[in-house]
């Protein structure tokens, strides 16, 4: 009874949550009982991942489990807020030089590292040395190489001088802030700190049980409080990271109510939560992901080196039909390198709608016709052929090409799809440019800047320019918005870059996914932003009577 | 017998040898670098990264210089240290794995043994009859099922809708706080579904086993003997004939020695079990050298040390063997 009572409590509540866009239980008004949902401590939030963090020494860490956690237990100078603008973090201002090449940073006082150690400019410069260490063994070292140097004024106060005018370069010291008073002159490729975190964050470290959890409390000492309360963050008194490689199982974790978030499918999220048991326990969150899915064409081959080829081929290709075929819907159509929704994203360039009548006229134009009625173009005796590469173990990829496959053999393309181990994939054919075409897909950053992928200096075997893509202007505008710190007029030349790269149609951009996100309906204070859900998560509480997690010492 | 022994484990050293050198150099043959999971597609992360990781690790040196650097340090029992960011020794992390994969084989074995051996013996006194036709259907039937379907069918029953058993996992949130007598429940509700599943594909192979060789005794003359002479059925078949007929099983055990330490990717990954499976499988798949090279070793090892023992256990419990080579 007691139990029939607590589901009509949070189906209920799940009712009463509002203006998110989120699915949320239909339950019959009159049974809400009056409850205090404002901000209360305590719970704990169970967090899930399918592969466990590598170390929580994030300079030392490449992969996105051990940033989740390590982002809770440390603070960078600055972050991104909700939308994508640079917030102070561990900085409470910072003044740019006029020439651009200074940039001053004003530190918090009072903030103690979890060890009770204060924090200072010099860790902020210890952080710097150690990522420029050639002994350690950090992937990170780019983010710092235009700096010239580091400067520690006092205790609160650090100057950083760059070479040139570096636009990334405010973001990059969001890196995490490393206590130098336990690192300083240790080897810290092999500090037990990679075990055993010490950060200023939110949430100081417990326990780390390997492949099963990671545990951590909420920081008593946390410099930071929720603006609209005035009450001290984080709200959350645990936060566990358990790690459940298998995402079958994952759900069933959270149908049974033992998990508290999870990242869904797109057939989880159309089909298997559409029921009142997983309606009564969860709010469901979709927002665009920070990746997108692309055709890229090899443009060293003379048959994709013809821009109305390249644009007829993105007219032949029904990007709608990919998205509801391949996602179930979960995602929007891409048409550029960047997320939709963001302030560098261009919605006014030209594009391509589905239309395999003009996609045939403009081949023709291009030389391309059925000579001798086999139903494949040509053109100098030679047939329209090519083939797509992809990498093995991605489903959504395969039936990408499939569906491509099928459209463009409509308008007398014959492609042919081979799927490739990884390795083997990106060494013996990515790389080396052995391609005609590839189905991949990049991450969008949040940082604008995409100098390493389309610049042509970049255009080289081992670049990230794989299709080798040469456009002067391009070159021009991705040198100069690097370099310019205004947004808007960074915004500008970002915006004539998306024009020129629509035009161009060196890739078929195909789709943005959605990031598809189930979370315990008790959970309050999520507010779901371009940047997803999780960036405010020391501001998510659970109201004092939804708890369920009793405090344990 | 002595003797043999020292035969045999002297034989085992070159094999060991030949075992390590294969697997060497098939890992370093094999597509792809350590570095490559940093640095692949990664904007970020130049060549130079790259170089600093070879040669802190002395990948930058020739092959064989690796090999021997590797087998001196094996030497004075040092597996080196792992590849990942988090550069812990290989033997810790081998170390914190073992013991969980460790208990549940051994809880497997022991329900697989239970189960199988008697399943065998009446199958075999009951040749043909409808116990026998049904055992053979349903143990086949475990043997054929995938065990991760079984396993995420089970959870959803006996997690999800019935609530009876944990779903993944080794223990509870909070099950450091309970008093021992709870906390050891909690554990063995976490093991109880992940050994009954892994249990079901192992009982047709023993159970088979025990048929068999029980069909091939029972038909023997001292049987005929003991029977004549008046015994009690019972004391025929579980005395007299059960103790020959378990003569394969026990060279089987010998076998079973490797296994205990190897798990099952899909097992594991399936129950959330930080094993040895994952550890090794994680390691192939990150080329995390030193890992994966801790791991043959000692699998090797064992499997090595396993034939010995089936042999020697073979020549004790059957005095032919142990009289004809002596």
């Amino acid at each position: 009874m007691k139990r029939i009572w607590l589901v009509l409590l949070l189906a209920a509540l799940a009712a009463c949550t509002k203006g998110k866009e989120s699915e949320t239980a239909q339950a019959p008004k009159e049974t809400a009982p009056p409850v205090d949902l404002s901000p209360a401590y305590g719970d704990t939030f169970v967090d899930a991942s399918i592969g466990d963090a590598s170390t929580l020494l994030p300079i030392l860490a490449t992969d996105s489990a051990s940033h989740s956690v390590a982002g809770l237990i440390y603070n960078g100078l600055v972050k991104y807020d909700g939308e994508y603008n640079v917030v102070g973090d561990l900085a409470e201002s910072w003044e740019v030089s006029d020439d651009n090449l200074t940039i001053t940073f004003h530190l918090r006082k009072g903030v103690r590292f979890h060890d009770g150690a204060p924090f200072t400019a010099r860790d902020v410069e210890f952080t710097y040395r150690v990522t420029m260490d050639p002994n350690t063994l950090t992937a990170y070292r780019g983010d710092f190489e235009p700096v010239e140097s580091v400067e520690v004024v006092d205790d609160y106060t650090l100057r950083v001088r760059y070479k040139e005018p570096f636009a990334p370069a405010l973001i990059s010291w969001g890196a995490a802030v490393l206590p130098r008073h336990l690192l300083e002159g240790k080897d810290i490729n092999t500090s037990e700190l990679g075990r055993k975190p010490v950060g200023t964050g939110p949430f100081r470290f417990v326990e780390w049980l390997t492949g099963q959890r990671i545990v951590l409390e909420r920081n008593p000492d946390y410099f930071d409080t929720d603006p609209d309360t005035g009450m001290q963050l984080p709200y959350f008194s645990r936060y566990v990271f358990r790690i459940i490689p298998d995402l079958g199982v994952q759900f069933n974790e959270l149908m049974a109510g033992k998990i508290d978030m999870m990242g869904l499918k797109p057939l989880q999220w159309t089909r298997q939560t559409d029921n009142d048991r997983f309606r009564s326990q969860y709010n469901k969150y979709k927002y665009l992901a920070n990746a997108y899915t692309y055709l890229g064409y090899n443009l060293e081959k003379p048959m994709f080196q013809d821009v109305r080829v390249r644009r007829a081929l993105t007219h032949a290709i029904d990007k709608n039909e990919i998205v509801e075929g391949v996602l179930q819907g979960l995602g929007v159509p891409a048409t550029g390198p960047y997320k939709p929704g963001t302030w560098v994203y261009n919605p006014d360039v030209p594009k391509y709608p589905y239309d395999p009548d003009r996609a045939r006229k403009l081949l023709a134009e291009a030389g391309w016709t059925d000579t001798d009625g086999d139903g494949v173009l040509d053109k100098d005796g030679k047939p329209f052929r090519f083939t797509v590469l992809t990498n093995q173990g991605n489903d959504q990829r395969l039936k990408t090409a499939e569906i491509i496959q099928q459209r463009l053999k409509a308008v007398g393309i014959q492609i042919e799809i081979r799927v490739l181990e990884w390795a083997a994939f990106i060494n013996e054919f990515v790389k080396p440019g052995k391609f005609d075409a590839v189905i991949l897909g990049w991450t969008i950053t949040q940082d604008p800047d995409l100098y390493d992928v389309w610049h042509s200096s970049k255009a080289v075997p081992g670049g990230l320019n794989h299709t080798h893509y040469r456009n002067a202007e391009v070159d021009d505008l991705l040198v100069r918005a690097r370099k310019t710190f205004d947004r808007a007029e960074r915004k500008r030349l970002y915006d004539r870059f998306q024009e020129i790269l629509a035009e161009d149609q060196p890739y078929t951009f195909l789709y943005v996914p959605y990031a598809l996100v189930a979370v315990s309906n008790r959970v309050h204070g999520i507010r779901p932003a371009p940047a997803g859900i999780t960036y405010n998560f020391e501001r998510w509480y659970v109201p004092k009577a939804l708890q369920r997690h009793a405090e344990t010492p | 017998m002595l003797g043999y022994i020292a035969k045999r484990i002297a034989f085992m050293i070159p094999m060991l040898f030949g075992i390590t050198l294969i697997s060497f150099l098939l890992m370093h043959m094999a597509p792809g670098s350590p570095t490559e999971l940093y640095t692949e597609l990664n904007p970020k992360v130049g060549a130079e990264f790259r170089e600093r990781f070879e040669a802190y690790y002395g990948l930058d040196k020739p092959l064989p210089v690796q090999y021997v650097t590797w087998l001196g340090r094996v030497a004075r029992l040092d597996l080196g240290i792992s590849f990942s960011p988090d550069k812990r020794p290989v033997w810790d992390k081998i170390r914190e794995r073992l013991p969980i994969t460790l208990l549940l084989n051994l809880l497997s074995l022991v329900l697989i043994l239970a189960t199988a051996v008697p399943l065998g013996v009446i199958s075999a006194v009951r040749r043909g009859s409808r116990f026998d036709r049904t055992t053979t259907v349903l143990v086949f039937a475990g043997f054929s099922v995938p065990s991760f379907w079984l396993a995420l069918l089970l959870m959803k029953w006996l997690g999800v809708d019935l609530g009876w058993l944990p779903i993944s996992g080794l223990e509870s949130l909070g099950a450091a706080n309970l008093p021992p007598l709870a906390r050891f429940w909690d554990r063995v509700q976490h093991l109880i579904l992940p050994v009954f599943v892994s249990a079901v594909g192992g009982l047709a192979g023993i159970s088979r086993y025990m048929r068999g060789s029980m069909l091939e005794v029972i038909r023997q003359d001292y049987v005929t003997a003991a029977r004549a002479k008046g015994l009690p059925e019972w004391r025929v078949v579980y005395v007299h004939a059960l103790r020959n007929s378990l003569l394969p099983i026990v060279t089987l055990m010998g076998f079973w020695i490797p296994a205990l330490i190897g798990g099952s990717v899909i097992f594991e990954t399936i129950f959330a079990i930080p094993g040895m499976g994952q550890l090794f499988y994680q390691s192939v798949m990150a080329r995390d050298y030193p890992v994966i090279q801790g791991i043959l070793l000692l699998g090797s090892g064992l499997t090595l040390l396993g034939n010995l023992v089936a042999d020697v256990a073979y020549a004790l419990v059957d005095p032919r063997i142990r009289f004809g080579r002596t």
